[in-house]
């Protein structure tokens, strides 16, 4: 009479399993599966100016690539915002990654002292302790026409005119999402990094690694986890972010979350859904890519 | 509009003093002088609205005055038309714009006011009624202008009437007529037209806001202003026109024209305080902010008119039949019976009973704010801060000059989906 009792015991581990999981499926189903769900559906519905018609209708997505073939060869509204908005990804991810490698090596690697450690860390959150907007804003007055920056470079007489791409601008706009979001690269790599076995580095050294060769072969591929986290965090909040790009690029650059807030605000749920479907497609393509490079599963 | 000036704060003495103004001036009307009896259950209204006419100091007076208890619900004119669509039992007492009707009507959330039991409603300025100044002249009806969407056909009707019924869609509290803001010491030259605020000698110093139904419209005065185009309706534009008129803003856009756009007063107020813009789209408070900072900034009266907008009050549907609608239209009533059309008045804004904001106001505030006369005093706000000094005068002049010069409404077009979509082709150029 062995096996059924044997069957008993696995159906309770099994029973046991699901119970644990249980909570944050439901939650999970609850907040995110479900949500999603209705987006998608609502993207599919026709709409007029007040109300959204439960009819199936492509129009969401055939009013978003308006002219997009017609225009050929110049780019449509679509297409060169998210070609815009990847852009400035791309730099910011760029710059983020490399400020935050840094900034995580140096805690890691250079801080000797677990106290220290902990204490330049939490240094690293003090913009965090005031609100995004108001990090954002601060930089205006720095960086006007009539701002310090200018006043500056005006008194030490490098310039004649105020600089006037300084705000406004790409540039500021890259600016205030670097400085916003380097914190978020910095903390998984510094979490990956201290987690690498300092004898695999002494190792290197013994056996005659130069630096350059030591980072390239050892440091880098083993703090690979927290590169992805913090590029699938960065770039996630990048392509989704409208309130930054539109407060420092002036209201005058475009971005895929721009353009979702600007249909929601003339209540055209379905356009805004069908939006936030396209933009979801193409955040979801680039973080599998990056997730093909790392198995971050595999690696944690 | 979305979230214009907010004077919420109030110092203890100038609370004092309004309640002192106030107790001389009873018997002017004769809710103020009803002595109110504090009752077990309190009378409770959820007032939607932007944060225009949401001051503490207008729902105290009002709690004072009828017991009714106001709670505010702030919210930018975007999510205010949201809420009323997908929420309509969140609120009782809705302040809103008229170009929103085109969208809140046909939704059936909105209950129709019955003209009859509103004191003043014949009081009201023939500006909402019949599209005229008291004078008699006629002003520009372009765009959702008031009149036109002001009545229903029936109680339960989801049709606009171009004739007077008794079914009120909106009561009008407070309108204005908007033009350009400008920096009077960065330009040192007179300003007259439209036109300069796509003139390229203000190249990377102009601005425009970001509210598309109400950015093409400026764009369009400018359009006319240069003599390119006459539009029919400029509050209703067909898709040619809007075509035309995006094309003109997308090219000063890439002529760098434009130093940035701006959503709300605060960007506004900080981009001509700051100098980065020295022309643009402004609301008159933000106007008076900048003044107030100590910097020079006039609301500039143009040759081709203003382009004006109004808000008022309506009610959900869900207060129909319980003691909210009671209240509802006593709250109406009291709003339109003097003391805080006064207080619209002071902040630069026109109340929509003019005799009883005016028996609420000193002869002296009354010249200044509304004859377009030289102050003899110095004009508080209603807070009791310096606003002018004595011997100042109204930009624009009297409230004949500048609701008589208003050609055009803030509006939503039928064709207000081509126009969003084009708009952010613009934004994207």
């Amino acid at each position: 009479m062995a096996p059924p009792q044997r069957g008993l015991r696995k159906m309770a581990v099994r029973s046991i399993a699901w119970l644990q999981a249980g909570p944050m499926t439901l939650v999970f189903a609850l907040f995110f599966l479900l949500p999603l769900v209705l987006v998608v559906i609502v993207s599919v519905w026709d709409y007029n100016e007040y109300e959204m018609i439960p009819a199936f209708s492509f129009r969401g997505y055939t009013d978003t690539f308006e002219g997009c073939v017609a225009g050929l060869p110049e780019l449509c509204t679509i297409l060169k915002t998210y070609l815009k908005t990847l852009k400035l990804c791309l730099l910011t991810w760029g710059l983020t990654l490399l400020i935050g490698f840094w900034v995580a090596y140096f805690l890691a690697f250079h801080v000797r002292s677990k106290t220290w450690q902990i204490v330049l860390s939490l240094l690293c959150t003090i913009p965090f302790w005031t609100s995004n907007v108001i990090r954002m804003i601060a930089w205006i007055p720095l960086l006007g026409r009539n701002g310090l920056v200018n006043q500056g470079l005006i008194g030490a007489g490098f310039v004649n005119q105020p600089v006037e791409w300084l705000l406004f601008s790409e540039f500021s706009v890259v600016l205030a999402l670097v400085h916003l979001f380097t914190f978020f690269m910095v903390v998984p790599i510094f979490n990956s990094m201290i987690r690498i076995d300092k004898r695999l580095i002494e190792a290197a050294y013994d056996a005659g690694a130069s630096g350059w060769q030591t980072l390239v072969n050892i440091i880098i591929p083993l703090a690979k986890p927290g590169i992805v986290i913090g590029s699938i965090f960065v770039i996630t909040i990048v392509m989704g972010d409208f309130v930054t790009i539109g407060v420092m690029g002036g209201q005058q650059i475009a971005s895929a979350g721009k353009i979702i807030e600007s249909r929601l605000s003339a209540l055209q749920f379905p356009a805004a859904a069908a939006n936030a479907v396209i933009l979801l497609g193409i955040t979801v393509l680039i973080i599998s890519a990056l997730t093909r490079i790392v198995d971050v599963r595999k690696e944690l | 509009m979305t979230d214009r000036s907010k004077t919420t704060s109030i110092s203890r003495r100038s609370l004092l003093k309004g309640a002192a103004g106030v107790a001389g001036l009873a018997g002017s009307g004769t809710l103020l002088s009803a002595p109110y009896v504090h009752a077990a259950d309190p009378k409770v209204l959820r007032y939607l609205g932007t944060a225009v006419n949401e001051g503490d100091e207008i729902s105290k007076k009002c709690l004072a005055d009828t017991g009714i208890k106001i709670e505010y619900i702030t919210a930018t004119t975007d999510d205010v038309t949201k809420r009323v669509i997908t929420q309509p039992n969140s609120f009782d007492v809705l302040d809103t714009e008229y170009f929103s009707l085109k969208k809140l009507v046909p939704s059936g959330n909105i209950f129709a006011l019955d003209a009859k039991k509103i004191k003043e409603f014949d009081n009201i300025t023939p500006v909402f009624t019949k599209g005229e100044l008291p004078s008699g002249k006629k002003i520009g009806g372009q765009g959702t202008a008031p009149w036109k969407v002001l009545y229903l056909e029936g109680a339960n009707s989801k049709t606009f009437s171009a004739t007077p019924t008794d079914f009120i869609t909106l009561i009008p509290t407070v309108y204005n007529a908007d033009t350009l803001g400008i920096r009077p010491d960065l330009i040192k030259r007179p300003i007259n037209s439209w036109a300069e605020l796509l003139n390229p000698e203000f190249k990377g110093k102009a601005a425009i806001l970001n509210i598309p139904s109400i950015g093409i419209m400026d764009a369009a005065l400018v359009v006319e202003a240069t003599g390119q185009y006459k539009y029919a309706d400029k509050g209703n534009m067909t898709k040619a026109e809007i075509d035309l008129t995006m094309k003109v803003l997308t090219e000063a856009k890439k002529a760098g024209q434009f130093r940035a756009f701006w959503k709300d007063f605060n960007e506004s107020v900080n981009l001509m305080a700051s100098g980065e813009t020295v022309i643009q789209s402004m609301w008159s408070p933000a106007v008076t902010k900048v003044r107030s900072m100590g910097i020079a900034c006039t609301f500039q009266p143009l040759k081709e008119g203003y382009r004006s907008w109004a808000s008022g009050f309506c009610v959900s549907k869900a207060v129909a039949g319980g003691p909210k609608l009671d209240w509802a239209y006593e709250f109406v009533n009291w709003y339109l019976s003097g003391w805080a059309g006064a207080y619209l008045n002071r902040q630069g804004y026109y109340s929509a009973v003019l005799s009883t904001a005016k028996a609420n106001m000193t002869e002296d505030e009354w010249g200044y704010w509304m004859d377009g006369k030289p102050a003899k005093a110095d004009i508080k706000g209603p807070d009791g801060t310096l606003m002018e000094k004595a011997g100042a005068v109204r930009d624009g002049g009297s409230y004949e000059d500048r609701m008589g010069g208003v050609v055009c409404w803030n509006a939503v077009m039928d064709e207000n989906d081509y126009m969003v979509r084009k708009w952010n082709e613009f934004i994207a150029a």
